[in-house]
């Protein structure tokens, strides 16, 4: 048994493993696995764009001399002879609170290794994505239809609501249904026991934060697009 | 373990990784707490609006109650309170630059509000 020290360029070749390795080495920063680390950036990103969504509007809404649309009376919606503002938001809002609730509980089942639990609860929270999401199907149908309101032009105010509302709570739907897909594909994988095979639920974890942060963008929407 | 390929070796070095530590694990009963206030200060939110708040008033509470439930998923349901302060500043520093970008868009936005207004007022109708 030799104790001579191996070379750095004999350990790690500069080739495409090298390359692999060079960028999954110990030199660490963050004491996360690479998945949350990863997610985590991912998600600062998306935050830009939203961010900037959000910013455009409000400069957009800031520069027009025509008045916008009042929203509690274009969501307003017709129950039972009066028209009650803003329900169909305020119940979106309380599913999406609710589906990043199981979800919270899921990646704690998970640190447990709790299989049944955790596939039962992310399964959940991927109902409650789909509930949203029907929802929003609704709401822009009844939009589109009913109130005629077009990304270029509404009877409301100022034209431009439309665009804005149409790309910032599209693009937002869209998270949401990937966010489904991705959640039911973990959950199946979940159920199927491939996490207690690897004896590792990490990933439960990851797939949370994503969830989150669509909740967390809905709250910014519903505050600054639905109640300003 | 001896069967452990190196890339399982390599994700299961549990010192590598302090955020994994059973100190993230917590009971259900704090989520669901969180869970409540996210109901409560959405209810705020709602009642701004239902009360028919207007004004500086209503943007400032919508915006605070706003801000109060993103604490809250971002510090407690993805675990940000728990997580080292490399992590933590990484993630929560670089959307502070949104603010430079709104504040300038709000100059500039009032601005050609300005010059709207101004054309409008100096065209005949």
């Amino acid at each position: 048994m030799s104790s001579q020290p191996v070379s750095f360029e004999e350990s790690v070749p500069d080739n495409l493993k090298g390359l692999v390795s060079d960028w999954s080495s110990d030199v660490q920063t963050f004491k996360v696995r690479w998945s949350k680390a990863m997610m985590w950036i991912f998600l600062v990103s998306d935050t830009f764009i939203f961010g900037s969504f959000l910013s455009a509007y409000m400069a957009v809404r800031l520069t027009t001399t025509v008045p916008w649309p009042n929203t509690s009376e274009v969501f307003a919606l017709h129950v039972g002879g009066a028209d009650i503002p803003l329900l169909l938001i305020a119940i979106m809002t309380f599913i999406l609170i609710s589906s990043s609730g199981t979800m919270a509980m899921a990646v704690t089942s998970g640190y447990k290794k709790q299989r049944v639990r955790t596939g039962v609860l992310i399964l959940l929270t991927a109902l409650g994505g789909v509930a949203f999401v029907g929802m929003q199907m609704f709401e822009w149908t009844k939009l589109i239809v009913d109130e005629g309101i077009r990304p270029w032009g509404n009877e409301y105010g100022a034209h431009q609501f439309g665009g804005f509302f149409f790309m910032i709570t599209g693009f937002h739907g869209l998270h949401v249904s990937i966010g489904v897909i991705y959640l039911t594909t973990i959950a199946v994988r979940v159920l199927q026991g491939r996490y207690d095979r690897l004896d590792d639920y990490q990933i439960v974890e990851v797939a949370g934060l994503y969830w989150h942060f669509v909740d967390l963008v809905w709250i910014f929407i519903f505050a600054f697009f639905y109640l300003w | 373990m001896s069967n452990m390929n190196e890339q399982e070796k390599h994700f299961k070095h549990p010192s590598f990784y302090p955020g994994d530590a059973p100190e993230t694990e917590h009971p259900f009963s704090l989520y669901i707490s969180v869970w409540i206030l996210l109901f409560v200060f959405s209810g705020f939110s709602y009642m701004v609006d239902y009360m028919n708040v207007e004004g500086y008033l209503r943007w400032f509470l919508v915006t605070v109650f706003a801000f109060l439930k993103a604490g809250l998923v971002v510090g407690v349901f993805m675990h940000m309170a728990w997580e080292r302060m490399a992590l933590l500043y990484a993630i929560t520093l670089p959307p502070l630059f949104l603010l430079a970008l709104a504040g300038i868009l709000a100059v500039d936005g009032s601005f050609i509000y300005y010059i709207r207004d101004l054309f409008m007022s100096l065209t005949p109708s």
